[in-house]
């Protein structure tokens, strides 16, 4: 296949113009780093089920918080949390009555290596390994529900020493990954396919262990009149999009 | 093994003398070979050069003498070296023999002087001579200090130096090492010449009073007129003559570069003075010259040089003329001199040699040819100091 | 002091410590190879020089990346570390200490290479002829008349390891008092929505910045005058 000059610069004048057709529009999507990967599966059927095109931005939620108060372009806000968005509802950056939970996280006690993590994991309390590796609590929804775990566990004190934490709940996986921490707590998501891990070892912490890793979706300020953003909220709560969600490990 | 043999046998005479070093102490002399490739510049020399005085390394900028005095330093490695000083080998690349430049006990006088900005007067003499055993200092503080008249300047700092005053606590801060060798790199090039005639007499002191053999690379006749006992002449990284520097000078077989000034230099001592006239009489071996009253004693030493172009000749003294000093002369040589118009003529005054510059017409007029006696008219003489 | 609490402390603390640490161990590192640099006429130069301006236009990320790879048990200077007995770098102070001398190299090689090709050859050639060995030469002509580039390669060094944030993200875990450092503190307050404390924490750095880089060309201002 080739592609022609023209047919290049037709694209990049496109880009460039930000509308390519009468109908379909864009919007721009800020996106909780743990929902990533079904995000990108959601964006490209979205568009083929539509016309309209997800510009998705993943990162943390309380970066993109910081920016949307600042001015960003965000007109749809997929946060990793359910007290961001009602924060910014509160403070009149959302479209009133667009809130609603679009995924219930589930925490994984996760290993790169192959049964290391044993189905209850008992690793915690017995495991010699030197990090554990998790999501900063003060600023990750995940990061917050795994010192829950550890808390009901009663091991919070005796791992102090061991604990390592990422940023986000994306790095705190990139530390499992390479090998720098033997386990870690992460979203389930982004070890899960298809209704099996994709890699390693873990153990699904049970939904009672923590409270409920909720996570909201808004339409901001920016989105109230883009037909598109709208578009995108009623997607997500519909079947072939729940079907993604629920195959990267989300509960509905 | 008869391989090894013929190693041995390749090893070159540095080697093998340095086991014989002790018994050689006393041979003077200094022995340089070097071949050394660059792009576009190759320096090939085999130097014998007596141990003591003065020798000039002489010529045109990129004849190689710099490059040449650098590796008797050791600051160029590069090629093919062997280098021995009264008796102590440096360098012979053949048995990888290479004293580096710190450990060979010379003094180096550079053309810019390459003081050390950051130390005072003071500190730039201690450098040399804090680094060399006490035992073995021969040139003291004060005579250095002295020499070279630096006595006031010891608290300045480099950069509040003149031109001339820098080069003189240069050469003070080699001495201060007290080198068995010390080479000098054109030390008067960057200054003009008031800084010049500034230094030289410092240079001729040095000459004198300290026994110590020098290396002295410079462009300028005068200069190796005045300074220099022995004379190598460099052309194209190539030795072109080497030897005493009154035989030397003299020569007619030096490529035309070097004659196109050509002239002998004379040493004499002062015979008399003439205060009516205000002339001095300068006697030398064959003959005697009047100049211009000199401040010098009475038998002092003095050198002064004739350029051929200052020479005319006669077949009979010439009555009634305003020129003074007539010599009688031998013609021992007649060639071509650097135009087709003129030849050059060597001549022998009684043990003194001369050069004359003339035209081809006269020469054929006066019928000059070898052997014959002739009258040489010196119309000034330089003298050099 | 104000509304920092003793977590904003001690990473300020960590902070300095880290600076120090890395500073002074990149001046013994940097100073042999932007020697090297200054004076070889090796065609590695070019290659060699290259790797170590690297950091300038690297991404902190891609550095930190590499090395959380490299440093990790599965990489070989994890593997070397491990076989010494010294475990993993990362997350240590060891293993930050380890990244900054990477990441803060040029700024210390560079104006130090300057400062060496400045003096040229001469200054050691007079040494040499005045019996002053290499070392000899080193440490009596080239640092004094080098002074000011080492003085430069000290303040960039130490000031760049203190605005370090990319690459600790990425390979310290934000341990308190071992590798959580400034940057990365005003990240978690801005992350955790505490403006008032990232606030202070980053007028803070950008008033050390400031007063650093005032030193540095105050200090080149007065050498032109005298030069």
């Amino acid at each position: 296949m080739k592609l022609s000059v023209r047919t290049l610069l037709k694209c990049s004048l496109s880009l460039l113009c930000g509308a390519n057709a009468v109908s379909a529009a864009e919007v721009q999507v800020a996106v909780a780093a743990n929902f990533t990967a079904p995000m990108q599966a959601i964006a490209a059927a979205f568009e083929e089920d539509t016309g309209h095109k997800a510009v998705v931005a993943f990162g943390a939620t309380g970066k993109f918080y910081a920016q949307i108060k600042h001015g960003a372009p965000f007109e749809v806000f997929l946060a990793a949390d359910d007290k961001t968005p009602a924060k910014l509802e509160a403070e009149g950056d959302v479209v009133p009555g667009t809130r609603f939970t679009y995924a219930i996280g589930t925490l994984v006690l996760w290993s790169a290596k192959a049964s290391y993590v044993d189905a209850k994991g008992e690793v915690l309390k017995s495991g010699d390994f030197r990090h554990l590796s998790l999501a900063n609590p003060k600023t990750a929804p995940y990061g917050a529900a795994a010192m829950a775990v550890l808390d009901k566990l009663g091991v919070t004190s005796s791992l102090q020493g061991r604990m390592v934490q990422g940023e986000n709940i994306t790095q705190a996986h990139q530390f499992i990954a390479t090998g720098n921490a033997e386990l870690g707590f992460v979203a389930l998501s982004q070890v899960y396919k298809d209704g099996k891990l994709t890699s390693g070892s873990g153990w699904i912490v049970p939904a009672d262990f923590h409270d409920p890793i909720r996570q909201d979706a808004v339409i901001l300020t920016k989105g109230k009149n883009n037909p598109a953003a709208a578009a995108l909220v009623a997607y997500l709560k519909e079947a072939r999009a729940a079907t993604i969600i629920r195959a990267y490990g989300y509960e509905l | 093994m008869i391989g090894e043999a013929e190693i041995l046998l390749e090893m070159s005479e540095c080697a093998r003398t340095g086991v014989v070093t002790m018994n050689r102490a006393q041979e003077k002399g200094i022995h340089a070979r070097f071949q050394v490739r660059y792009p576009g510049f190759a320096l090939d020399v085999d130097l014998h050069l007596p141990g003591r005085g003065v020798t000039a390394l002489f010529g045109h900028s990129g004849s190689g003498k710099t490059t040449c005095l650098r590796c008797v330093a050791g600051l160029e490695q590069a090629g093919i070296g062997l280098l021995e000083v009264n008796g102590e080998c440096w360098q012979d690349s053949a048995a990888g023999v290479f004293v580096p430049t710190h450990k060979r006990p010379l003094g180096y006088v550079f053309q810019e002087a390459s003081l050390f900005p950051h130390l005072s007067v003071r500190r730039n003499l201690e450098f040399g001579m804090k680094r060399v055993a006490s035992s073995t200092r021969k040139v003291s503080w004060g005579q250095a200090v002295d020499l070279l008249g630096i006595g006031h300047l010891l608290e300045r700092m480099p950069d509040n130096l003149s031109g001339g005053e820098r080069q003189r606590v240069g050469m003070a801060r080699a001495l201060l090492t007290s080198p068995r060798l010390l080479l000098m790199d054109e030390p008067l090039a960057a200054l003009d010449l008031k800084r010049k005639q500034e230094i030289l007499p410092y240079l001729e002191r040095l000459h004198d009073e300290l026994d110590i053999p020098v290396l002295y690379v410079s462009h300028s006749p005068d200069e190796v007129a005045r300074l220099a006992d022995h004379v190598v002449l460099l052309d194209q990284g190539r030795v072109v003559a080497q030897g005493g520097l009154v035989e030397t000078l003299a020569r007619l077989d030096l490529p035309t570069a070097f004659t196109e000034d050509a002239g002998v230099v004379v040493e004499a001592v002062v015979g008399d003075h003439d205060d009516q006239y205000h002339l001095t009489r300068l006697d030398f071996e064959g003959g005697s010259v009047l100049v211009a009253r000199r401040p010098e004693a009475f038998g002092q030493r003095l050198r002064f040089r004739v350029h051929a172009r200052d020479v005319s000749l006669a077949r009979v003294p010439a009555e009634r003329s305003s020129i003074t000093n007539v010599l009688s002369a031998v013609v021992m040589e007649v060639v071509d001199a650097d135009t087709p118009a003129h030849v050059l003529v060597r001549l022998d005054a009684s043990g003194t040699p001369l050069l004359a510059r003339i035209t081809r017409r006269s020469a054929d007029q006066l019928a000059v040819s070898t052997g014959e006696r002739l009258w040489a008219q010196i119309k000034t003489v330089a003298l050099l100091g | 002091m104000g509304p920092l609490d003793h977590v904003d402390l001690a990473a300020i603390w960590l902070t300095l410590k880290l600076a120090s640490v890395t500073t002074v161990l990149l001046l013994l590192i940097g100073t042999p190879i932007a020697w090297w640099l200054a004076r070889t006429r090796s065609r590695l130069k070019g290659p060699i020089g290259a790797v170590v301006a690297l950091p300038l236009v690297l991404p902190p990320t891609v550095l930190g990346f590499y090395l959380l790879v490299a440093m990790g048990p599965n990489g070989f200077v994890g593997q070397m570390t491990q076989s010494m007995g010294l475990g993993t770098l990362p997350f240590t102070f060891a293993g930050l200490v380890v990244a900054s001398v990477f990441y803060s190299m040029p700024f210390v090689v560079q104006p130090l290479q300057n400062a060496f090709e400045a003096i040229g050859n001469r200054p050691m050639e007079a040494a040499a002829t005045l019996r002053a060995g290499p070392w000899d030469t080193f440490f009596n002509v080239v640092l004094p008349l080098s002074k000011p580039g080492f003085v430069t390669a000290g303040i960039l060094g130490f000031a760049h390891t203190v605005g370090e944030f990319g690459v600790v993200l990425m390979i310290g875990g934000n341990i308190p008092e071992k590798t959580r450092v400034v940057s990365v503190q005003i990240y978690d307050h801005v992350e955790a929505m505490e403006y008032t404390q990232a606030h202070w924490l980053s007028g803070g750095m950008l008033l050390f910045s400031f007063l650093v880089l005032l030193a540095l060309y105050s200090s080149r201002l007065k050498q032109n005058w005298r030069g």
